[in-house]
């Protein structure tokens, strides 16, 4: 196995399919964003023009963009936040009950993360229908619509999201902490340190590149967020309350046929996701991880 | 003390559950009690009314087949792909070695749904518009960067002796690759078909874009909306196509779940 050229003949297949469809459309796609592209141009009717960073300042001069905008970071971020909270705390109640508590909890998580992005919108939204839901029915509020409100739509779909990725974060800071030795614990156990503090300050220094790579996961996730968005407000809720900016660039490409435009939120999209890539290859370097 | 927080973690383990317990409980309800403005969490008088009107009326069995296609080859050929690309990353050491494996780290991050433009524009132009090769072909690629991640951490357990060995006793590369390696990867593999079938099984966005006027060659997440109708939506049929779309991923995932987060352990540390 030790020619000079067999790494390469290994790499070539995967090289180049992701090349061809990774690679080339990202180089499309900041193309794309420079050009007028709409339906005249799709149907071949008319050639395309540079326009240069037309689609780029029409975007930055639209207040619906920074609204836009502003409520992907919100909402991802909260969501970030709430699926570290939930999956960092039963993480930690994982290593603190009997067997039996332990393996339904985490076989139910499981189940939870197993559920398909558009499965589990369906039955959020079922649970919070208006006449149907048994949300609703148990709390007696009768004919409320819980997708009306900008606030609550973001709220539900965010309860559907976190229970489908706390899971990840939960099974993943488990496994770092059984990781840990035992006696490490016991010692500050022994010394006297509370529940709180073993954490702060002996669980999570040594979970750091575990914690780093699961926060990064999650905002990424929580970023980019499409399929429940979509499905639960019905392409960005009520006159578009419940865009973010994957659900926005969508629905200017392939609903108003702006494909400029969509390309260019596509690219600060990918742009913004770059720099926290750029973060985390930082961490793990520091973090001292050999490649 | 133990005792309060095992009760505290059943309780959670209810409250998550309970979703899909609402969901499947659904399914068999009769329309009559779906309908009902007073939801019982139980049915007396369970029925397949609901399945039976998603499979047999909306012929959901041919989307169900298209999905398990998709994902199938998917998994397959990210699978080939990434062993081969793990085995070229972990067993030599070449120049820019750090530099791909750094590409593939980002590539990973990248947000693939932002790309949706130019990946139909590119289908279009290859005239695979409304084909489920379309899909196969896209998935993989999005597949490949973390499959590849995930897989070099299992060949480079795989003790390098091993296929030196094998090579001293006169065995070919391939032989080695595909008699040895392979097979000793196995494990690997198995994690990372779960991460590329549930991506492949999941996804709706590219389902969306790409299959416009070709309804046979729809997917499941697809198919499940055409019950979202304007003035009623028929929860019945909606929360049965939702049971036969998470069946196969559920159980695929408790059959592999120690695997999984073995897996997932490697992919971490390594």
């Amino acid at each position: 196995m030790r020619s000079r050229f067999t790494p390469l003949w290994l790499l070539l297949p995967a090289g180049i399919v992701l090349a061809a469809l990774f690679a080339y459309p990202m180089y499309q796609l900041g193309l794309i964003s420079v050009l007028d592209f709409t339906q005249a141009q799709v149907s071949g009717g008319q050639p395309t023009r540079f326009v240069g960073p037309d689609n780029y300042t029409r975007l930055l001069g639209d207040g619906q963009f920074w609204s836009v905008l502003l409520a992907t970071v919100g909402f991802a971020a909260a969501c970030v936040v709430a699926t570290l909270a939930v999956g960092a705390a039963l993480a930690v109640l994982l290593t603190r009950i009997s067997r039996i508590p332990r393996l339904l909890l985490s076989l139910a998580a499981m189940a939870a993360w197993a559920v398909p992005a558009v499965s589990g919108s369906t039955v959020w939204m079922f649970l919070f229908d208006t006449d149907l839901g048994f949300v609703n029915q148990l709390l007696g509020l009768d004919g409320h619509n819980w997708f009306y409100g900008r606030w609550s739509a973001f709220t539900l779909v965010g309860a559907a999201v976190v229970w489908a990725a706390f899971p990840f974060v939960m099974v993943t800071l488990y496994a770092g902490i059984s990781a840990i030795p035992g006696s490490v614990v016991e010692a500050a156990a022994l010394d006297g340190a509370t529940t709180w503090r073993t954490f702060w300050q002996i669980l999570v220094p040594m979970l750091r590149p575990v914690l780093a790579i699961v926060v990064i996961q999650s905002i990424i996730w929580d970023f980019k967020i499409f399929t429940q968005i979509y499905v639960m407000t019905r392409g960005g809720g009520l006159a578009g309350q419940n865009l973010t900016l994957n659900v926005y660039a969508y629905q200017q490409a392939f609903a108003s046929s702006e494909y400029g435009l969509g390309s260019a939120i596509g690219v600060v999209t990918m742009l913004i996701l770059l720099a926290v890539t750029l973060l985390y290859l930082r961490t793990l370097r520091r973090s001292g991880e050999p490649l | 003390m133990k005792r309060v927080l095992d009760t505290v973690a059943v309780a959670i383990a209810v409250a998550v559950v309970f979703p899909i317990y609402w969901m499947v409980l659904a399914a068999v309800k009769p329309a009559g009690e779906i309908q009902s403005l007073h939801q019982r969490p139980w049915t007396l008088a369970p029925s397949l009314d609901a399945f039976r009107r998603v499979l047999a009326v909306n012929d959901f069995g041919r989307y169900f087949l298209n999905s398990v296609l998709v994902a199938l080859v998917v998994v397959v050929l990210s699978g080939v792909l990434a062993f081969l690309a793990a085995v070229a990353l972990t067993r030599f050491r070449f120049r820019l070695r750090t530099t791909v494996l750094v590409l593939f780290l980002v590539a990973q991050m990248v947000p693939v749904e932002a790309l949706t433009i130019p990946l139909f524009f590119l289908v279009r132009d290859l005239g695979a518009l409304n084909t489920l090769g379309s899909l196969m072909l896209v998935h993989t690629a999005f597949t490949l960067p973390f499959a590849i991640w995930m897989l070099r951490g299992f060949v480079a357990a795989v003790p390098d002796e091993l296929d030196e060995a094998a090579q001293l006793d006169g065995a070919s590369r391939l032989t080695v690759l595909w008699r040895i390696l392979f097979p000793l990867v196995a494990p690997g593999l198995a994690a990372t078909s779960v991460f590329s079938f549930i991506h492949a099984w999941n996804d709706f966005l590219f389902a969306r874009t790409f299959i416009i006027s070709a309804t046979d060659n729809q997917t499941l997440p697809m198919a499940l909306l055409v019950f979202f109708k304007p003035d009623q939506n028929d929860w019945g049929a909606i929360m049965a196509a939702s049971t036969l779309m998470t069946l196969p991923v559920l159980v695929f995932f408790l059959l592999v779940r120690r695997r999984l987060v073995a897996g997932l352990g490697g992919a971490v540390k390594d």
